[in-house]
């Protein structure tokens, strides 16, 4: 089988990648082996979190940093582009790069982001919040989502906040097991009638609320069940991101694979890279689990595999490696130097993965494979937790790499 | 005054480990008005940080007769007391090529001797019996060998304790004693937390605090010679072995593979640490390594499996006292009555032992303290079943054990008949919280009421809830959420989801790659970077690793 360009790997920034190549009549395929970051995602992606201007952040990273590889002025560029990508994918959100907002989380924490999914409230302070007085709504037996500490976020704030937890018998049946009542089960519940119901309910007990704050529990396949249900009441409703799996970080990798496929793309889903077939410097094809020694070729590839809990990198007792192509890596010799005994320090381990060349081409030996390519988590010398840059790195060199494709 | 009535007891028990909760229950089952305090949470030391193995006393049958013979009837005694806690597995010494086969009748011998029932089978016999064991083996041996959960074990007792009406207090370390001349008459008190001090007064004080015994002899005023020995231990995330697997040689690094509720663990190595890092609990990546290339001599597959983490605790080893050298070194129990030894009246040491022998150490300290306050009351403790371990007609819910779901058969694994005391009216009660060990909302309500929970570490030692494949990455929040609710303090929840998971790091970094490195990365991912739960760190209260 003959592409264009394969990605391996289906999450955010393979996806990207995908669509960036078929928006412009490339041929592409994406082989994915299932689940990415995305679907553990709390909806916030994150362009540089430790600063209140991200761009600002970002010029001081080190140099061998996946944003400084690519430069500054195309993370300005692709943080621009992508946004147009996601609307014309149907992924709602906002957010400006010049300038983080606010955010809260399951816990009640307020954290700071760049693109937020219109699902969520987002605000410009983290001492203020905008209303004065909110109901948060909880549903009986659902446990992934903690009132307690959100109407602890709200009263440090200054804001009212009362609780009420709705008892719908639509989830009787789901409740008869004891480990149904999960955000990506009930999601599937929360469809036609019973939204009507919810709205129903709360009509009466909003009182003077503001806003409405629930848990993420609508909306897997697509963004219906939001705007139904934002429709029927009469003050804004905002979401609450739950425990995984995240109901909207689902959402956006469908959205995103549904526009992909529309642009004429292959999405191989449940399918592992085994081995590449290497000629002259060039990956010349690679074999799948699935596909036996049947060889997939490309003029192009594009590495986006995520990190270790990705399986794009591993962590042998021994060493570190990238399993599909043995490719550089930078990491620590050893196994006592991968960690921090304190979890809440820098984990040296987050920021291994495979080394490139300015282009983000992998290399092997030292010298750069001419037409593979690495983005998002995969790569070296990042920690989207320290630095909260997850989101931008993925979503940046994914774009930044499509270019380089094409106009090589 | 008033203050002083109340605060007086017969006995003050210092130390929460299964010795401590031991004496308590025996105290108490004698009718003395007993105190038991411990530093931390129950189960903290050393009795938390072992291979939970039901000793037949086989590996001690060689080089101690006494140690063998205290191990092997404790072992009886607990199967009929203890019945919920232990596991009757049966355990297996095995001879490898590298071995010396002679060992194995000399072994034997010395088994027989002291009461222990050893049957040498044919190793392809053995094979069949324990198909995880090392296939080149060369002879093998069948001793009763079993498991003891130690967290049930401790509760169990503690439960009964106060079921005959003694008092506990916990994080409330010892920083001094009320001495009056020669003689101790009490004991100050401050909690570990936000400092508050206190006094109790007895006639009777029992330091049974392991390792930290020699810390708490000198407050008193007396000196114990102590030799602190770490042992580093792995859990392997499910169950490799169903039979106890023991090396039948003289005892040494990594020779004991004990299976264990859903897990496996092997251990231990053994090394002499300066008493002042006793509460480091470390372990280094050599001992990891040398845990797991022993490990794989007895059953082959732990080379493959996965390991969910690496603890370590200190034995208490005490040193004649006419030997302040500490070669001559016993690990027997040691009951030190200190009027006679040093001259201080009203107090008592109770130390060296293991985990198998803590109810004869308790029988022998209460024993002491009996003598001291005139009291004739009889030991009880090696006939009365604790709590939970009682005739199983007294259960209702047991008859119908195939109408109990999954959950309900788990709780009552951990909790015998005091399962019937866990909510189970709806589908609130029903949900799950741990998905891996199967703990239901009931369940941490239940230990939350009832079990002396302060924290979600209190939580995981009374329920395993967080014990397992995951190490507490989804139910450690769903339990703080419960906690939340059930001390209406968010800060302090999070505070303490926050060190939880900083506790469960400590477990993990020795053995941080593959499956490990991954859920960590998850972990971080979750609670950092979506949750935020890194806020509340360097913030008042969070101390991770601390217990």
């Amino acid at each position: 089988m003959k592409y264009e360009t394969i990605i391996i790997g289906g999450g955010l920034s393979g996806l990207l990648s995908g669509i960036s190549l078929a928006e412009r009549g490339h041929k592409v395929a994406i082989i994915s082996a299932g689940q990415s970051a995305l679907h553990f995602s709390s909806g916030s992606f994150e362009l540089f979190d430790s600063a209140e201007n991200p761009l600002q952040g970002i010029a001081s990273l080190s140099e061998e940093h996946p944003y400084r590889k690519i430069g500054l002025e195309a993370v300005e560029h692709y943080a621009d582009a992508v946004k147009d990508i996601f609307a014309r994918a149907g992924v709602k959100c906002s957010g400006d790069k010049n300038r983080n907002h606010y955010r809260i989380t399951p816990i009640g924490m307020i954290k700071s982001a760049w693109l937020t999914l219109d699902d969520y409230a987002t605000f410009d302070s983290a001492e203020e919040l905008p209303w004065r007085r909110v109901a948060l709504v909880n549903f009986e037996g659902y446990i992934d989502f903690y009132p307690k500490f959100l109407e602890s976020c709200f009263a440090k704030r200054g804001v009212d906040c009362e609780t009420f937890t709705l008892t719908l018998k639509e989830f009787e049946h789901l409740r008869e097991s004891a480990t149904e009542m999960r955000a990506t089960n009930i999601a599937r519940v929360m469809t036609g009638d019973i939204l009507s119901k919810i709205a129903q309910e709360l009509k009466g007990r909003i009182g003077d609320a503001e806003a409405l704050f629930m848990p993420a529990v609508f909306g897997m396949f697509d963004d219906e069940a939001v705007t139904t249900l934002r429709s029927m009441v009469r003050v804004p409703l905002y979401f609450i991101p739950t425990m995984p799996a995240s109901v909207p970080g689902v959402r956006t990798q469908i959205q995103l694979k549904n526009y992909f496929q529309k642009l004429g793309g292959v999405y191989l889903l449940g399918d592992n890279v085994t081995e590449g077939v290497m000629e002259g410097g060039r990956l010349k094809s690679i074999l799948t689990a699935n596909h036996g020694d049947m060889e997939f070729e490309a003029d192009n590839f594009v590495l986006a595999t995520g990190s270790f809990f990705s399986h794009g990198i591993i962590a042998s007792q021994e060493h570190i490696y990238e399993p599909i192509f043995g490719l550089d890596v930078a990491a620590d010799a050893h196994r006592s130097e991968w960690y921090n005994q304190d979890l809440y320090a820098h984990q040296p381990y987050m920021g291994y993965g495979v080394t490139t060349d300015e282009q983000l081409r992998c290399k092997i030996g030292g010298e750069s494979v001419a037409n593979l390519y690495a983005v998002g988590s995969v790569l070296a010398s990042q920690n989207a937790i320290v630095e909260g840059t997850g989101g931008g790195v993925a979503i940046t060199t994914a774009l930044y790499v499509a270019d380089k494709i094409i106009n090589a | 005054m008033l203050q002083t009535i109340k605060n007086h007891y017969d006995v003050i028990v210092i130390g929460g480990g299964a010795t401590g909760a031991g004496t308590a229950r025996d105290c108490a089952m004698r009718g003395l008005k007993t105190l038991l305090v411990e530093r931390k949470d129950f189960t903290a030391g050393a009795t938390g940080r072992n291979h939970g193995l039901l000793h037949s006393g086989a590996r001690y049958a060689v080089t101690d007769q006494e140690s063998a013979s205290e191990c092997i009837s404790e072992n009886m005694i607990l199967r009929r007391i203890s019945r919920h806690c232990v596991e009757e597995t049966g355990g297996l010494f095995i001879t490898l090529p590298e071995d010396d086969l002679s060992y194995q009748a000399k072994f034997v011998e010395s088994c027989q001797k002291a009461g222990i029932s050893a049957e040498i089978l044919d190793p392809k016999e053995a094979i069949r019996m324990e198909p995880s064991v090392n296939p080149d083996i060369i002879g093998a041996v069948r001793v009763p060998d079993g498991a003891v959960d130690p967290f049930r074990l401790t509760t169990a007792n503690i439960v009964d304790a106060r079921l005959h009406g003694a008092d506990i207090i916990t994080y409330n370390e010892v920083v001094g004693f009320v001495r009056n001349q020669n003689r101790i008459e009490g004991v100050n008190l401050r909690h570990i937390k936000n400092g508050t001090e206190s006094t109790y007064y007895a006639d009777v004080v029992i330091n049974a605090c392991g390792i930290w015994g020699a810390h708490v002899a000198e407050l008193a005023g007396v000196r114990i010679n102590m030799f602190p020995a770490k042992g580093a231990l792995l859990i392997f995330g499910h169950r490799v072995n169903s039979v106890v697997i023991n090396r039948c040689r003289k005892p040494a690094d990594a020779d004991i593979l004990v299976p264990g509720d859903t897990i496996s663990l092997i251990g231990t190595t053994s090394s002499r640490i300066p008493y002042e890092d006793i509460d480091k609990n470390e372990v280094t990546p050599e001992e990891v390594d040398v845990l797991l290339r022993e490990g794989s001599r007895l059953a082959p597959v732990l080379a493959n499996t996965r390991i969910l983490r690496a603890y370590s605790g200190v034995r208490p080893l005490v040193a004649a006292d006419n030997d302040p050298s500490g070669r001559s070194i016993s690990r027997g129990i040691v009951c030190l009555d200190h009027a006679e030894r040093d001259g201080l009246e009203g107090f008592i040491t109770i130390t060296g032992g293991k985990l198998m022998t803590y109810r004869l150490m308790a029988e022998w300290a209460t024993d002491m303290a009996c003598r001291k306050l005139g009291s004739k009351a009889q030991c009880l403790t090696a006939k009365t079943p604790l709590p939970g371990s009682e005739s199983t007609a007294e259960n209702p819910k047991r008859k119908h054990i195939i109408e109990l779901s999954t959950e309900q058969k788990a709780a009552e694994g951990r909790h015998g008949t005091m399962s019937r005391y866990i909510p189970s009216h709806n589908a609130n009660d029903d949900a799950l919280v741990c998905e891996c060990e199967q703990v239901s909302v009931g369940e941490i309500n239940y230990a939350i009421d009832n079990l002396h929970v302060h924290n979600l570490i209190n939580l995981r030692r009374r329920t395993r809830m967080g014990m397992g494949t995951c190490q507490g990455e989804l139910c450690a929040c769903r339990a703080a959420g419960l906690l939340g609710k059930a001390y209406g303090c968010a800060d302090r929840t999070l505070n303490d989801l926050a060190s939880f998971l900083g506790e469960r790091w400590k477990g993990m970094y020795p053995i941080a790659w593959g499956e490990t490195l991954v859920e960590n990365q998850f972990t971080s991912w979750l609670y950092n970077g979506v949750c935020g739960i890194n806020q509340m760190v360097g913030k008042k209260d969070v101390t991770p690793n601390k217990d």
